[in-house]
């Protein structure tokens, strides 16, 4: 693609006048037939989509084999070129040229950048390990292949969204994950709870949504294209014209449609309800796909949020970082009270989708998406392993739990390595990725260090809170007694082995960025070859201060919490302790923020309507009614006299005249088809003559 | 630039045309008339005949002979087995028309459309005349069909195919209807 | 040569299909009068493309449709003609009249 390779070397230039020279390494490849089939990874599952949705139930395993098939291509091409990236380095943007209205063309594309690459990793192989999960976890469902068709769908609009090069495609994308997560969250529909979630999360989003299309709007409109080269392109040069007034606005607006999707406080909502969906769908959905959309659009159009050119970009940012902040502190609180053990995994979600969403905001390109790398890995694990725990108990509540670890010990020990790498423990993968956004956050810099530094604190105890949290589950699952009703065994062997295989990630995932050792992850990542020295902080070496209060908050919440919670409930006086009256139903009721949104949003908009339709049907239309009553009462005695003369003479006449006309119309309704074709040409005859004299 | 009878009858090109023309109308005529079933529709040959030969006069060879293949060599078959398997009166002569109540306003309708329509581009085109041309290239052709008429074409193609296995399918005798 | 001597011609022959579609009993020949229409308008087409010399050759591309989807025309209506043949022993369009009103 030649436009895109001067471009790059334009972005050079551009970066060496300001930062001395700075560059990543350089694109090793930039075209050849690798690249130009990446579209293949987008095509595939949606083919395999329709192909399951008009043949999978004849299929010898309804339609499995296809999705899995699918999903592992992706998975095998995104494997190829991650590793290719790594080493060499790829610079690829594919074009079609869809449709054309005058100058303005609209495109599908596919990138193919370290950004792009990532995302197809991450999708293609989480992907393939959950739906090699969800065979077994779904035996037996009515819906077996409904579920794979909206699956692929997910990943597939997934995959769409991750390859756009502009705008339109993006959004057709970011809709097609939201209209197959509404499927799958409501999968089991025969509850109204179900329906409900699936509603919510559909309303919610599409709130988001609309700020989303606002600012692509905006910032298509001031810019004259949809495409995010075009865009980064004005922004870095700071020649932007209308963008620069509305610069603020529309990152503002894009924002908000990344806090749609990414569950950002207080959009947040919808994603704990999500748990309605079958667990597979969580897995997949809290981990590599959908959340991380917003994520991986700030980092599309990183180069805006950092203000290269005086956008106003910047001032975005410390909105960005303080929203980061508070979710991933205040949700995290709440993980803390939660009984039904996917809540808690989906709060943590949210916690660290915050963690990410902070990254961003402190201009730290590399620690977001390494952190958003690193937590696909653990969160598909620990979900996939609570799936295992719930089918084992047929319970979701962790009190029908407890004493599991003699009776499931893969799930166990997975789970164990799932936890300490969430909880980012040395040397497991969310350890080097959670600690690089702290250190990154501390260097801040800019106009936004004061904030920057009251969000440091809030992540530094949210190490604190998810040890305790992950903790508390594990005592309450995995250790005391058991208090469930069903007899739990392990679970077969289609479900162990992507466990085993997530818990292998979960541990390796964070060496590939190694602060003092290796630090490749920066170039893998770059969307673009300069983007690192522009202003995005990278550690060389290990930021000890934070490193050992971030750790040592570690090791005080995983102590604490085993002390409250390793013996039962009955026995232990300290979980009694524990609640402290205003904060814990506080942090039960989830801040009241769903009753909020319900009194203050919902309720608001649909009580006036509803009782402005009470109020007159019982008043207007019922006095209609029973005014119309009474007056009839009264009218009809007369009307009868005239009714029996006058009307039955209309009513008879006017049948009597309809008869006649009828019965000489039909003569003109011979059935014979010439007739009506020598009718219409007389027709047309008389229009032209008229026509003419006209 | 007004054409006269007698200059028309000056050029060349008009006598053959009119050699093509007047055989071609005729044809046309007979086959909306004719009595017996198998001449009508050979006289339909000649008459597409005519027009494939009109075609040559203005150079457009390359459709002249699509006529002449698809019209006159496949469609006239179509036709005659239709009539043959239909077992259409083939003797001499039998009343293929509507009696004369049908055929007087038929006639009239056919005049006012004729009229009405002839009047018509008199009153636009007078007697402009076609200008000078060079027979056009069947490359050409070719050309933009399979480039800038693309589309339709294929479209045609689809059309083609439906209408291909939709005459199977209505054509096909059902297994159990006795017919 | 002018225009319109082609264009009378065409609608010469138009004009006969027409009459020929009302008054013809047998339905194999209403097909073959409409393809005499057809025709007609073929003639017109090319008469226009020569006449406006059109770089696209339109008229001409545009009769080659024509004449494609009139084949596949009369592929159905003769297919159609057969099952109600088959059905009713005729192919009097006269006996067609199940719409009449």
């Amino acid at each position: 693609m030649l436009p895109l390779a001067t471009f790059a070397q334009q972005l050079i230039l551009a970066t060496e006048e300001t930062t001395g020279g700075h560059s990543g390494i350089e694109p090793g490849i930039t075209s050849g037939a690798l690249v130009e089939w990446a579209w293949l990874i987008v095509v595939v599952p949606l083919v395999a989509t329709f192909l399951i949705l008009f043949f999978g139930k004849k299929l010898p395993m309804k339609g499995w084999e296809l999705a899995v098939g699918s999903i592992g291509f992706v998975g095998v091409y995104g494997t190829i070129l991650f590793i290719l990236n790594a080493t060499e380095g790829i610079l690829y943007e594919g074009h079609l040229e869809v449709a054309k209205m005058g100058d303005f063309i609209i495109e599908w594309g596919w990138m193919v950048d370290g950004l792009s690459i990532m995302m197809y990793f991450l999708v293609g192989v989480v992907g393939t390990l959950v739906f090699v999960y969800a065979k077994s976890y779904m035996d037996g469902d009515i819906r077996f292949t409904w579920f794979f068709v909206s699956f692929s769908l997910f990943a597939g609009g997934m995959l769409v969204l991750v390859s756009a090069p502009n705008f339109l495609q993006l959004i057709v994308g970011w809709e097609l994950v939201g209209v197959s997560s509404y499927l799958l969250i409501g999968h089991y529909w025969e509850d109204f709870e179900n329906v409900d979630a699936g509603n919510k999360a559909f309303m919610v989003n599409k709130v988001a949504d609309a700020a989303l299309f606002i600012g692509a709007i905006i910032m298509a409109v001031s810019v004259g294209s949809f495409s995010f080269n075009d865009i980064i392109d004005v922004v870095m040069h700071g020649e932007a014209g209308p963008l620069s007034q509305f610069g603020f606005w529309a990152g503002l607006a894009v924002f908000i449609g990344a806090m749609g999707k990414s569950a950002q406080f207080p959009l947040h909502v919808w994603l704990p309800d999500a748990m309605a969906g079958p667990t597979p769908v969580s897995a997949l959905m809290h981990a590599a796909t959908m959340v991380t959309a917003g994520v991986y659009l700030l980092g599309r159009l990183f180069p805006f949020y950092l203000d290269v050119g005086g956008m106003f970009g910047g001032d975005v940012r410390n909105i960005i970082i303080v929203i980061g902040g508070l979710t991933l502190f205040l949700m995290g609180l709440v993980a803390i009270v939660q009984d039904d053990i996917k809540k808690v995994l989906a709060y943590s979600t949210v916690s660290q989708l915050g963690y990410m969403v902070a990254a961003m905001g402190a201009g730290a390109y590399t620690a977001g998406l390494f952190h958003l790398f690193t937590h696909a890995f653990f969160k598909a694990l620990l979900f996939l392993g609570a799936g295992s725990l719930i089918h084992a108990v047929h319970s979701n509540d962790m009190s029908d739990m407890g004493g599991l670890r003699k009776k499931m010990p893969a799930t166990f020990w997975t789970f164990i390595l799932g936890t300490l790498a969430l909880v980012a423990v040395f040397p497991f993968a969310g350890f080097f990725s959670k600690d690089e956004i702290l250190a990154s956050i501390k260097y801040a810099g800019g106009s936004g260090q004061d904030v920057a530094n009251s969000i440091l604190i809030l992540g530094l105890l949210g190490s604190f809170i998810t040890a305790f949290y992950m903790v508390r589950v594990i005592a309450l699952t995995f250790f005391g007694e058991y208090k469930g009703a069903a007899h739990p065994h392990e679970s077969p062997k289609l479900m162990t082995y992507p466990l085993i295989v997530l818990a292998f990630f979960a541990v390796t995932a964070g060496w590939v960025n190694i602060p003092g050792v290796y630090t490749g992850f920066t170039e893998w990542v770059a969307t673009r070859v300069p983007l690192v020295g522009m202003g995005d902080h990278h550690a060389e070496g290990f930021d000890w201060p934070v490193v050992l209060v971030s750790s040592g908050l570690v090791l005080v919440g995983v102590v604490i919490a085993w002390m409250i919670y390793n013996k039962d409930a009955e026995t232990n006086a300290a979980r009694d302790w524990f609640r402290i009256p205003v904060l814990w139903p506080l942090l039960e009721n989830k801040y009241f923020i769903d009753d909020l949104y319900m009194s203050g949003v919902v309720r608001p908009v649909m009580g006036p309507i509803a009782s402005t339709v009470l109020w007159f049907d019982m008043n207007v239309v019922d006095g209609i009614v029973n005014g119309a009553g009474a007056a009839g009462k009264v009218l009809s005695k007369g009307v009868l006299v005239i009714d029996d003369n006058v009307v039955d003479g209309v009513f008879n006449a006017s049948g009597a005249v309809t008869g006649a006309s009828g019965s000489v119309l039909r003569r003109s309704f011979t059935g014979r088809v010439q007739q009506y074709a020598a009718f219409g040409f007389v027709g047309v005859i008389v229009i032209v003559v008229l026509f003419v004299i006209i | 630039m007004t054409v006269t009878i007698s200059e028309f009858f000056k050029e060349s090109a008009n006598w053959a045309f009119l050699a093509i023309a007047v055989p071609t109308l005729f044809a046309g005529w007979r086959t909306v008339t004719s009595n017996n079933i198998v001449r009508a529709v050979l006289y339909l040959v000649v008459s597409l005949g005519g027009t494939a030969g009109l075609f040559f006069m203005l150079g457009a060879e390359f459709v002249g002979w699509t006529v002449v293949l698809v019209y006159i060599g496949a469609v006239i078959i179509l036709f005659l087995i239709g009539i043959m398997i239909t077992r259409a009166p083939l003797g001499q002569e039998a009343d293929l028309s509507h009696a004369m109540n049908v055929k007087a306003p038929a006639a009239l309708l056919s005049t006012v459309v004729f009229g009405v329509i002839t009047w018509a581009m008199i009153d636009a085109f007078g007697n402009n005349m076609i200008p000078p041309f060079e027979p056009t290239a069947t490359s050409d052709l070719s050309l933009l069909l399979f480039d800038r008429f693309v589309i339709p074409f294929e479209v045609v193609s689809f059309v083609l195919l439906a209408a291909l296995i939709g005459g199977i399918a209505i054509a096909r005798q059902d297994e159990e209807v006795v017919s | 040569m002018t225009l319109i001597q082609f264009l009378i011609v065409a609608t010469a022959l138009f004009s006969f299909g027409l009459y020929g579609v009302i008054t013809r009993k047998n339905a194999v020949l209403v097909l073959a009068s409409v393809e005499l229409m057809l025709a007609a308008v073929n003639i017109n087409l090319v008469a226009f493309d020569v006449y406006l010399d059109d770089p696209l050759n339109s008229g001409q591309i545009f009769t080659l449709f024509t004449i494609a989807l009139a084949a596949a025309e009369v592929g159905i209506g003769i297919a159609i003609i057969l099952m109600i043949y088959r059905n009713r022993q005729s192919a009097d369009v006269d006996d067609l009249d199940l719409m009449k009103g």
